[in-house]
């Protein structure tokens, strides 16, 4: 009878280990405070109204990034975590807290490198993305919204229940998959793996991947169908552009996550044998069909960021982007090819020579459209008046820096050099380079260019280039030893090493590279309170500060829940650039007045659907068999009640949208 | 009116999409299946489990449901309410029958100890046809849920443009069982 009820829990589940208590803890905390201030400034309504139900995608985008920024908050201390233990725990050393080495024993150790690239990879990154697209895709095409306001709330959500998910083990059952980000069988299996952590990383995936797959549908949707009258596919601006290719990598790749790590559940649940190393099973399938998701994930992070600095380039040079042309085709080539690598994350498997070859050779081949992006960003700078802003910093790092972790990869896309390689922290050092360099540089560059645009002034630019410094120094600072220590023969995911192998130097270093960073992501924190003490001082009241080129910058700043009042026709690249040249201006009544506008209604299904999908998946997860029925026919409720409500868009009269914009201009 | 026709047009394209996430969803299912099909690990085998008569029956049952699905677009087009209830529920009938069919031949496979849990090939066997299984029970439900909005509010718009996207579910669900018709029974009698 007990069973029926709590299924595999236990008193024992609950916290009883210093971090799980620290991690309860901090939750609970933080949702008291967070109760506390709403319920003060008696804000429980505004805040499901105006903001938990909407289907704005600009309110969607906020929401969206303002989760992913406590998600880099969560990560980042895993972050740190993982570099203090490797920087102590060399050699003999008496252990603290517990723990043989250093301060953290191996299980626990593995848990925190495991949540680590979870985090950062699904609920960080894939989250700003999310956000930034959420803000300014629509407004770039010249959309009002996107092609499915409900399914666009329903991945927000979905996103949310997920990454809550990722850190329920802290409350309830203490431990967290220890299988390394992508949980390879067989050590992943139930044999090897008999906790719930790895069940609670299979469905932290399924949730928010289902969310990334609806997110990916709406968008190519919205940006091949609701562009605005006489904008062509090859006027659209980059930022778009690479949207649509890491969307179209969404919906081709997120499947394959889906249903891989879907079976490897089923082998765990239900004892089937996909991956089992016993009764038939392949455990090197998993790894092919991982990597098949793995790698296009790659660009799915990277490919927006190269859009994103196109943008700033273009804009703070004060030119057209050059080579429009090269960066389209450049980017729809590095899509392809993203699904034509994957094996090079195992050359060791064993697969054969030519095999290795086939994909070493498709690896170095993707150097050349990137190559392509990063000239043609040169060549936009070249003779440009370049505004050195916060924005532009961070470019410049970027390209630096990805040149550098760029042609580490060419040598590692080398199988004989990867064979040395592979599975060395020279690995580590070489995609972390990447991914900093591009999508989080990236993700900072973006918000900094677009925040103007969504709240109305401008992020404090001396603060913003302290962060970046701060970031960029503190990055070679921890990188350039593991690079150094890869060649040394370093493993990575070591959570103790031979005081004899003279590695300790070098990983003090980098752990107090990680310090740095800390003080960057603080700075950066401190940017965002500042400038929004000084919002008055930085107001944009143009609704165009940096002078910029694509229709987004054609509305006022913040910009209206209807996004354009009037909906511009467009008839070449850099929209709004042109309609400047020609001496237009936005926010004057135009001379055939304003229509109506019809807009998407709020909605609260989201909510409740993903609550549902989040309880099936934690009664999946302790084998409760009622509260996983509970939550899947509580969803599939949702789903039908929400297909009869046919009552879900509402009319902005052009009156009031003729008020509003008199309202947003006046400034 | 143009502005709904806009929108219906948006909506199928939408599903459109959803369908090749849900292709790439079954070619993955259906490569496990052909890389674990001869990982018996000493158990039975596909030519000592599968009869074909049964297969072709059960192809036969959805192909004639793809058909009936088809007038059922037919009588929807033409405005016909109750005619499209009609092909609507003898789609039900035959879907349900398919289904049934499956959950007979897979109890017959557990009676005699060939489960999911017996090696790698049955694994992935149950598991693809199980998927496909799962996709025409949601099918199922969406006949009702059809039938019940039709009842109530006629042939709308919306409605119409669910009947379009639930018929090309249908019918996208007809395609991968002659997939799985063909790799799976066919080649597995071979």
């Amino acid at each position: 009878m007990e069973h029926f009820f709590l299924g595999d829990l236990t008193w024992s589940d609950l916290p009883h280990q210093w971090f799980t208590i620290g991690g309860t803890g901090a939750i609970i905390v933080g949702g008291i405070i967070v109760a506390a201030v709403i319920t003060y400034f008696k804000r429980w309504t505004w805040l499901w109204k105006e903001w938990l139900t909407s289907t704005d995608p600009k309110k969607i985008g906020i929401m969206y990034i303002v989760m992913a920024s406590l998600m880099l908050f969560r990560g980042g201390l895993d972050a740190i975590m993982i570099w203090i233990q490797q920087a102590i725990s060399a050699g003999n050393a008496p252990g603290y807290l517990g723990a043989a080495h250093g301060y953290l024993d191996a299980s626990h150790f593995q848990q925190i490198f495991t949540a680590h690239g979870d985090i950062m990879v699904f609920f960080v990154t894939m989250g700003f993305f999310f956000g930034i697209m959420n803000l300014i895709v629509p407004l770039q095409i010249g959309a009002r919204d996107l092609a499915f306001p409900f399914l666009n709330s329903l991945g927000f959500w979905l996103y949310v229940a997920g990454a809550v998910f990722i850190n329920m083990f802290f409350v309830v059952g203490g431990e967290f998959a220890a299988s390394g980000w992508l949980s390879l069988p067989p050590l992943s299996e139930i044999q090897f793996s008999p906790g719930t952590g790895v069940d609670y990383w299979v469905w932290s995936l399924q949730i928010s991947g289902l969310g990334s797959l609806l997110g990916g549908i709406n968008f190519i949707v919205t940006i091949l169908k609701m562009r605005v009258k006489g904008m062509k596919l090859m006027m659209m601006p980059l930022f778009t552009w690479t949207s649509l290719c890491s969307m179209v990598l969404v919906v081709a790749s997120f499947p394959v996550l889906t249903i891989t790590t879907l079976l490897l559940w089923f082998d765990r649940f239900f004892g089937m044998h996909f991956f089992t190393s016993g009764f038939g099973g392949n455990p090197m399938l998993y790894v092919n069909l991982i990597w098949m998701w793995g790698h296009p994930e790659v660009y799915i992070l990277v490919i927006p960021a190269f859009g994103i600095f196109s943008e700033i380039v273009a804009t703070f040079s004060g030119k057209k982007i050059f080579g429009y042309v090269s960066m389209v085709c450049s980017a729809i080539a590095i899509t392809l090819l993203s699904f034509l690598v994957w094996l090079h994350h195992f050359f060791t498997m064993g697969a054969g020579a030519d095999v290795d070859a086939f994909f070493g050779i498709m690896t170095g081949i993707i150097a050349i459209p990137t190559a392509a992006q990063i000239f043609n960003w040169i060549a936009t700078m070249f003779r440009g008046r370049i505004r050195f802003t916060t924005p532009m910093m961070y470019f410049m790092g970027f390209v630096s820096l990805f040149t550098f972790g760029g042609m580490a990869g060419v040598l590692l896309s080398i199988p004989g050099a990867d064979f040395e390689l592979h599975n060395s922290l020279f690995l580590v050092a070489h995609f972390h380079t990447m991914i900093v360099s591009a999508a989080l540089f990236g993700i900072f560059a973006g918000i900094t260019y677009w925040f103007p645009k969504v709240f109305g002034f401008t992020l404090n630019e001396k603060i913003g280039r302290r962060a970046f410094w701060l970031w960029i120094v503190g990055f070679f600072m921890s990188f350039v030893p593991l690079y150094i220590l890869g060649f040394l023969g370093a493993t990575r995911r070591l959570d103790h090493y031979a005081a004899s192998t003279g590695w300790q130097p070098f990983f003090i270093i980098a752990a107090t590279g990680v310090c740095i960073i800390a003080a960057a992501v603080i700075t950066q924190a401190w940017q965002v309170i500042v400038s929004i003490r000084d919002r008055r001082q930085n107001t944009d009241t143009t609704g165009d500060p940096w002078d910029g080129h694509t229709l987004e910058w054609a509305t006022a700043s913040p910009v209206p829940f209807y996004n354009f009042a009037k909906t511009p026709v467009v008839d070449g690249r850099d929209a709004f650039w042109e309609m400047k040249k020609r001496g237009e201006r936005p926010g004057i009544l135009p001379p055939d007045g304003y229509d109506d506008i019809t807009l998407s209604k709020n909605t609260g299904m989201a909510i409740y659907l993903s609550g549902f999908v989040f309880l099936a998946a934690f009664g999946l997860v302790w084998h409760i068999i009622w509260l996983a029925l509970l939550g899947i026919f509580g969803a599939i409720a949702c789903v039908i009640i929400r297909s009869f409500d046919e009552d879900t868009e509402y009319v902005l009269p052009a009156a009031e949208v003729e008020r509003l914009e008199k309202l947003a201009w006046k400034k | 009116m143009e502005k709904i026709m806009e929108k219906n047009d948006t909506h199928a394209f939408g599903f459109w999409v959803y369908l090749m996430t849900d292709i790439i969803i079954f070619g993955v299912l259906f490569a496990v299946y052909m890389v674990l099909r001869a990982n018996t690990f000493g158990g039975p085998t596909s030519n000592d489990l599968f009869s074909l008569p049964t297969a072709l029956v059960n192809t036969l049952v959805l192909l004639t449901s793809s058909f009936t699905c088809g007038l059922m677009t037919l009588a929807a087009r033409k405005g016909k309410v109750n005619q499209t209830i009609a092909w609507l529920i003898a789609t039900f009938a035959l879907g349900a029958t398919f289904l049934a069919l499956e959950l007979g031949e897979f109890s017959r496979f557990i009676a005699i100890g060939a489960s999911w849990q017996r090696s790698a090939f049955l694994s992935s066997f149950f598991t693809l046809v199980g998927t496909h299984g799962l996709h025409i029970a949601v099918g199922l439900l969406w006949i009702i849920v059809a039938i019940v909005q039709l009842k109530l509010r006629g042939l709308t718009p919306g409605v119409t443009s669910k009947l379009t996207r639930f018929a090309l579910f249908w019918h996208f669900l007809d395609i991968v069982w002659i997939f799985i018709f063909t790799t799976v029974y066919l080649m597995g009698m071979l």
